[in-house]
């Protein structure tokens, strides 16, 4: 079985173009493996039987010598995207069985690409959360374990079922999304590749909405080729999404030159953060040699307000999301607790619909933006992000590309931080500031923890310079030579 | 600022969550440490800063005034907890 389900995107597809093995035997082998891991809870839905019927039809377009970029290619969807007739529920209670009526841009474009559906992953409720605690549908299982340990340990979160079935091996890849860092984090948790897209760069068409200004869709691979062909095929203007950006998609794969001989990878002063283990230190520095040795120059820049963004997210998303979540109402879709009256359903519906963090994010998104309140934080926090933007502007004149370690830990175990949300909000400390700036950033596994747990690096791309982003990448993957695997897998 | 149960209680009313009156005073001080922490933007001198209003360096396009989709009643009534005749349904809002 292993042998297909420890397949990447690129080499699944030669085989299949070689005719070693069929569309359908490589979907089978993905379909076993996911009943037999059904205990990490990566999944809120399979649907083995979409999945095989349409790598039926992969096959049969294959044997025509037709098919598409990832024809027969099976991958999961995190159950934040809109699939039609298939339930989708954001991980949250407030969606009791809604079956959308319509297919997301995204995933609408891999299936057009021939790739087969193998079901929705789980996520943190609207995908607000670290470690995917959050979840309606209980916590998803890291299928890594520390060395000489039995603690279950979370995946991270948001995409934190795409993370944990891309490692353990149920899915050639997965989609994700990233709001504050919901694809690196998680990538990083479980040693995986996760590539957060420029801002405008994925449709947001069809994908349940959190925090409009920062959302954005991306790959989630075992590889940093299979992530720069998995974006070739997401990427692309939509009209019928505002601010995706009307620009030519190029070849990303192409980028994967191995050739970064003279670039200048920026090594940010402020984001050695009090508190971050010796060995994540040590990780980064690794990084920043390996670099060097390929031939490019690292060069020291600084980010003055970093400190300043975690604080800055916290107004500008749960503002978003506030707005965004008014849609639950009982009326539309989803669970209705009736009411006397019409504003006392919406009050019961919503106070049985949503979780704790979810509320929590609502009623302070509420606050900020409400009557007398609002230029004390919400536009105090616009201000900060334009400094935050800026900063970034001034670093990308002295540097192409800048390498930071993903998170500020390995993965941590099953109800770990829950007492806390700020502690739990520190996670994303070194990728808020990059959706912030509407920028690209990817996480490259990089190395184990001294608990046998994997460790990620980032790499942050200007503005729609996801090529120069992916080739250094390519070459930190290469360098790292990453092939560790976890106990479960 | 602080959160007080009143506030609470304002703020669930308008984001039309019911959070029962023992649930206010604990939830006041989580809302009340988080809106302490983002407090720390204060020492952040922005006067003279523009507000980011779009991280995009694009301007939205426009597109012609015309129904490009529609005729989908059906449809959009099949995920609701209460239709009837084409429309959905809600308590009586009207004597």
């Amino acid at each position: 079985m292993s042998e297909f389900t420890d397949l990447t995107l690129a080499t699944a597809r030669d085989g299949l173009a070689a005719r070693k093995f069929s569309a359908v035997e490589l979907t089978q082998a993905h379909v076993a493996a996911i009943e037999a891991a059904r205990d990490l809870n990566a999944f809120i839905t399979e649907t083995p039987d979409k999945a095989l019927d349409m790598a039926k039809a992969s096959d049969e377009r294959l044997a025509r010598g037709e098919g598409g970029v990832l024809e027969g290619l099976p991958i999961a969807i995190k159950d934040l995207f809109c699939t039609k007739d298939v339930l989708t529920t954001a991980g949250s209670h407030i969606l009791d069985g809604f079956k959308p009526p319509y297919e997301s841009t995204i995933t609408q474009k891999l299936w057009d690409a021939g790739a087969t559906c193998l079901g929705k992953l789980n996520l943190d409720e609207f995908a607000m959360g670290s470690s995917n605690m959050t979840s309606y549908y209980g916590p998803v299982i890291n299928p890594w374990s520390e060395a000489g340990g039995n603690r279950q340990l979370v995946p991270g979160g948001s995409s934190g079922g795409s993370a944990a079935s891309v490692a353990a091996r149920l899915a050639l890849a997965a989609t994700g999304t990233d709001t504050g860092g919901s694809i690196r984090q998680p990538a990083s948790f479980c040693g995986i590749v996760g590539l957060k897209p420029t801002y405008g760069r994925c449709s947001r068409w069809g994908v349940v909405a959190f925090a409009s200004s920062l959302d954005q869709a991306g790959p989630m691979t075992r590889t940093v080729e299979d992530a720069a062909i998995m974006l070739g095929v997401m990427a692309g203007h939509d009209a019928k999404d505002s601010t995706s950006a009307p620009m030519a998609v190029p070849d990303f794969r192409a980028a994967l030159t191995g050739d970064i001989r003279g670039l200048r990878v920026g090594i940010p002063k402020e984001y050695r953060v009090d508190g971050m283990p010796a060995e994540i230190e040590a990780l980064w520095q690794q990084g920043i040699d390996w670099l060097k040795d390929a031939g490019a120059a690292p060069v020291e820049i600084s980010l003055p307000m970093t400190k300043h963004a975690l604080p800055t997210y916290y107004i500008i998303a749960p503002a978003e999301a506030s707005a965004n979540l008014s849609r639950y109402d009982g009326v539309r879709f989803g669970l209705r607790v009736p009411g006397a009256s019409l504003d006392e359903m919406y009050e019961n519906t919503r106070a049985a619909g949503f979780g704790a963090e979810v509320k929590r994010r609502v009623l302070i998104g509420t606050y900020v933006l409400s009557a007398g309140y609002y230029d004390a934080y919400y536009l105090k926090a616009q201000r900060l992000r334009t400094l935050i933007a800026r900063d970034f502007d001034q670093a990308f004149e002295k540097c192409d590309v800048i390498l930071t370690p993903t998170a500020p830990s390995a993965a941590f175990a099953i109800g770990e931080k829950m007492d806390d949300p700020l502690a739990m909000y520190l996670n994303d400390v070194f990728t808020v500031p990059v959706n912030l700036a509407g920028l690209p950033g990817i996480s490259v596994p990089a190395g184990l923890s001294a608990d046998g747990l994997p460790l990620g690096l980032q790499i942050i791309g200007r503005a729609f310079d996801e090529e120069t982003m992916i080739r250094a990448a390519g070459v930190l993957e290469s360098a790292a030579a990453f092939t560790a695997k976890p106990g479960r897998a | 600022m602080s959160l007080d149960k009143a506030t609470v209680a304002r703020i669930a009313t308008l984001a039309r969550i019911k959070v029962p009156e023992a649930d206010r005073e604990a939830l006041g001080q989580e809302l009340n440490q988080i809106l302490h922490w983002v407090e720390q933007l204060d020492q952040v001198d922005t006067a003279g800063v523009e507000p980011m209003t779009s991280v995009a360096a694009m301007t939205l396009p426009l597109r012609p005034d015309k129904v490009t989709d529609g005729a989908r009643a059906d449809d959009i009534l099949k995920n609701a907890p209460g239709a009837m005749h084409g429309f959905f349904t809600v308590p009586k809002v009207v004597e």
